[in-house]
């Protein structure tokens, strides 16, 4: 297989920043998540993590604090972090089944991609259905009606091929919690990054539940990586686990990174590393595998509610986590994992409609942006149950803002409701839309000099004339800077916005799906262990 | 170039909206090649029969019209194709004066008084002289009295009103009293305009009202052949 260069890799939107902060305020938040770090520092218990960060020259101190198990209070110097940031590489790599799908991610570039994200329990499938009034039957309606169920394997496969078919989906999160009981525990991770690799050939990512599955994990991805080439070839894809190089430019200019990285969620809020999840951090680290270090407390609850306290904080914990990898292996690429919510005030769940949380994303951007490290950020969840008008109306603000702020990595974005808890692949479709119009809104304004001596002339010319400019609107539609309506639009006087995407949804599933060579699932076969029936990852 | 070839061609920069020297055509490519009003002029020097172009005018705004209806045109490209039959017959009407059976009639336009906007009424300008008809335009905001005097000078067979305002359309019913008190009979009055609608025209004694500038069309065909 022929390696990827940079001209082939899938094209990001390139957008010119929207701020929220000064640069006063970036700087002073940075300074405020610094003394945080120090003062009262992080709360830690995972001995592994407490190595790391002895070794690399941070105070610990063995305390016993009211209510909670006996830890250590890690206060990390300012010198530590600085270091750390310097040495978290600018560029990331995220590779894919297809080379063309390759992502490159570089933290002061505000070139965006959008995917999707969480691990929704359930899964809402749609149908359209007819309807007459009962009180005026010759009034009738189409809507759709719902079918819940838990998540599971043939639920992941069906996602992952319609993120496939999906144009903005730019990489797929396994965005279905499965829950079949028939998978035991320890293989969980296999099946659920096999179940999307077989079925698109876009960047896959995800957690680690158990850390034994690194190792298989990596297996699975690096024979992914070959699929269509020789087996045994002297460099089959450049995908080499454990080599410094993976994932980077390549010295033939080249970029090819693994089909695969994760997420891992080291610090719980406030300010507290997990062991086991901060254990996974160095583990990932020193494979030198893409980490995102994702954190997510919930303003109201476990951060101050007021943005400049909770961008503080999660500074201070995303930061924490980047020096834990950094530590355990300098140059390890990592992403600036923001995901911080606003609790709702009459029960503290998360509230993904609020104001704030458009803010706290931001903010999060721009510090990410200030450090050079490609931000991971979270837009486009409604709190809605359902799809249509208030889960769209919901997600809408954070789709467009978050993109204009030049994340470059855009996860939630497909599908989610109910705060995250319910898949809708029909919302998934109408997601797809407006980010299709979220798109061509952000698009940056792209006129020279002569363009505008151009308008000026025309201006002039059809004063003097017609008085109608509609002639001249051909040669801008040719220019590309004319956009396109919105995708499920309808031409006449009815809003049939829900039947249009389910049809969409419907036609997208009847395609063929892009899975990996039979070559390369019995070689999957005979070196991961763990896996599943071959019969349950079928969609047909 | 044969006769057949340069209409021919005359048919192709009409289709592709390509009015002149300097205007670049459909896909941008033709800036400085001969668009339609030079071919026109052109073939008339080669002494075409000016009946014979006409003819082309017509074939090729069907075409237009087929391409728009199939959703391969957009309407600034219709527009494009109108406006340049517009000006093409600028150049050859004198060619075809007295030959009175090749008009197709006179039609007088105005946005009523009180009234601004004109974006629609321009619009229908260009579509109506794409389609043949010879237009005169009295701009906006034009008293019924200016209107009426108008149509007693240059006697038009069509009379289009315009009004976007619900405080204005009123206006048009004005004109229309004020038609016939002038004993002014033989002018269809078309109406337009989005708060208008066929029950006003009705209401108010208009001979039509027109949803949009194709309609316009399509209703002084069916008037010119009822006629
Ligand atoms: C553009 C516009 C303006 C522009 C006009 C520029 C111009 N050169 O025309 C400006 C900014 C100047 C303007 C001003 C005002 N406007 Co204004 N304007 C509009 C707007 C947004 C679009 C109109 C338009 O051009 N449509 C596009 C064309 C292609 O469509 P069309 O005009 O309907 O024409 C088509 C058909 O109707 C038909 N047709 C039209 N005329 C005719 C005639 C004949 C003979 C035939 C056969 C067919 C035909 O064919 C056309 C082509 O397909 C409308 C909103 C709307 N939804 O219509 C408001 C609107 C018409 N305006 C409105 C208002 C209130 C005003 C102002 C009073 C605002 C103000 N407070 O100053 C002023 C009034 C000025 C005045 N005295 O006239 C209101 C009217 C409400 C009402 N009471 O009826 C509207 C509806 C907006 C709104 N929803 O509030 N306006």
């Amino acid at each position: 297989m022929a390696a990827a260069t940079m001209a082939a890799v899938r094209k990001a939107l390139a957008v010119d920043p929207a701020t929220r902060l000064s640069a006063d305020r970036v700087q002073s938040i940075h300074a405020a998540s610094l003394e945080l770090l120090d003062d009262p520092g992080i709360w830690c218990t995972g001995e592994r993590a407490l190595a790391v960060f002895e070794a690399g020259g941070c105070r610990t101190a063995r305390v016993s604090e009211g209510g909670r198990q006996d830890g250590y209070r890690v206060r990390i110097p300012a010198a530590v972090i600085e270091r750390a940031l310097e040495s978290a590489p600018d560029e990331v790599v995220l590779g894919a089944r297809d080379p063309a799908n390759t992502l490159v991610l570089r933290g002061k570039e505000p070139k965006v991609y959008f995917g999707t994200g969480s691990q929704a329990n359930l899964v809402l499938e749609s149908r359209m259905a007819s309807f007459r009034s009962e009180e005026a039957p010759e009034q009738a309606a189409m809507l759709p009606v719902y079918s819940e169920s838990t998540g599971s394997i043939a639920h992941l496969c069906r996602s992952a091929h319609l993120a496939e078919h999906l144009s903005n989906v730019d990489f797929f999160i396994r965005n279905v919690n499965a829950q079949d009981e028939s998978i035991p525990s320890e293989h969980r991770d296999v099946n659920i990054y096999f179940a999307a690799l077989l079925h698109t050939t876009k960047h896959v990512q995800g957690g680690l539940e158990s850390l034994e599955a690194l190792q298989p994990m990596l297996r699975l991805a690096e024979l992914v990586a070959t699929d269509g080439a020789e087996p045994g070839g002297a460099n089959p894809g450049g995908a080499n686990p454990g080599h410094a190089d993976r994932g980077a430019t390549g010295r033939d200019g080249s970029v090819r990174g693994l089909p695969v990285s994760f997420i891992a969620c080291p610090v719980k809020s406030p300010l507290q590393m997990v062991a086991d999840t901060a254990e996974k951090v160095v583990a990932i680290a020193e494979a030198d595998v893409p980490l995102v270090i994702s954190c997510s407390p919930q303003g109201g609850s476990t951060a101050p509610i007021q943005e400049e306290g909770m961008v503080a904080q999660i500074n201070a914990e995303i930061l924490a986590g980047l020096t834990l990898a950094q530590l355990a292996r300098p140059g390890c690429p990592v992403l600036y994992g923001a995901v911080p919510v606003r609790a709702r005030l009459d029960n503290l769940h998360d509230f993904y409609g609020a104001p704030e949380f458009v803010h706290y994303n931001l903010g999060c951007v721009q510090m990410a942006r200030s450090y050079g490290i490609p931000c991971y950020s979270s837009a486009g969840v409604g709190d809605a149950k359902r799809p249509g008008m208030q889960a769209t109306v919901e997600k809408l603000p954070s789709h467009l803002s978050v993109a204009a702020s030049g994340a470059q990595y855009i996860h939630y974005a497909f599908g989610l409701l109910d705060r995250t808890n319910v898949f809708s692949p029909l919302q998934a479709v109408l997601d797809d839309g407006a980010i299709g119009l979220v798109k061509q809104v952000v698009r940056p304004c792209s006129f020279s000099a002569d363009d505008l001596t151009a308008a000026v002339e025309e201006i002039r010319s059809v004063a003097r004339s017609s008085g109608v400019f509609a002639r001249r609107v051909r040669k801008q539609l040719r220019r590309g800077v004319v956009g396109d309506a919105y995708a499920f639009a309808d031409d006449g006087q009815a809003d049939r916005v829900l039947e249009r995407a389910q049809r969409k949804l419907e036609e997208l599933y009847q395609l063929e799906p892009r899975r990996l060579s039979d070559a390369t699932v019995d070689r999957v076969y005979a070196a991961v262990p763990g896996l599943i029936d071959r019969r349950m990852f079928d969609i047909r | 170039m044969s006769e057949r070839d340069m209409l021919e061609e005359i048919r192709r920069s009409i289709i592709m909206g390509h009015l002149d020297a300097e205007d670049e055509g459909f896909d941008g490519s033709m800036e400085g090649t001969p668009g339609t009003v030079e071919l026109v002029e052109e073939a008339l020097e080669a002494r075409t029969e000016p009946q014979q172009i006409l003819t082309v005018f017509n074939a090729a705004m069907e075409e237009v019209g087929r391409l728009f209806e199939a959703g391969e045109y957009l309407l600034p490209d219709m527009l494009a194709s109108a406006e340049c039959v517009g000006e093409a017959m600028d150049v050859l009407e004198p060619h075809l004066a007295g030959t009175a059976d090749t008009q197709k009639g006179t039609f007088l336009i105005a946005t009523v008084k009180g009234d601004l906007h004109d974006i629609g009424k321009n619009i229908v300008i260009t579509m109506l002289k794409g389609a043949g008809y010879q237009v005169r335009d009295l701009g906006i905001d034009v008293p019924a009295d200016d209107i009426v005097a108008a149509v007693k000078q240059h006697k038009p067979q069509y009379l289009g009103l315009s009004a976007l305002l619900t405080t204005t359309m009123t206006e048009m019913e004005t004109v229309i009293r004020k038609l016939k008190e002038a004993g002014i009979t033989d002018v269809k009055v078309i109406i337009g305009g989005a708060p208008t609608s066929e029950e006003f025209a009705q209401k108010i004694g208009a001979d039509g009202h027109c949803r949009d500038a194709l309609e316009a069309v399509e209703k002084l065909e069916a008037l010119r052949s009822a006629s």
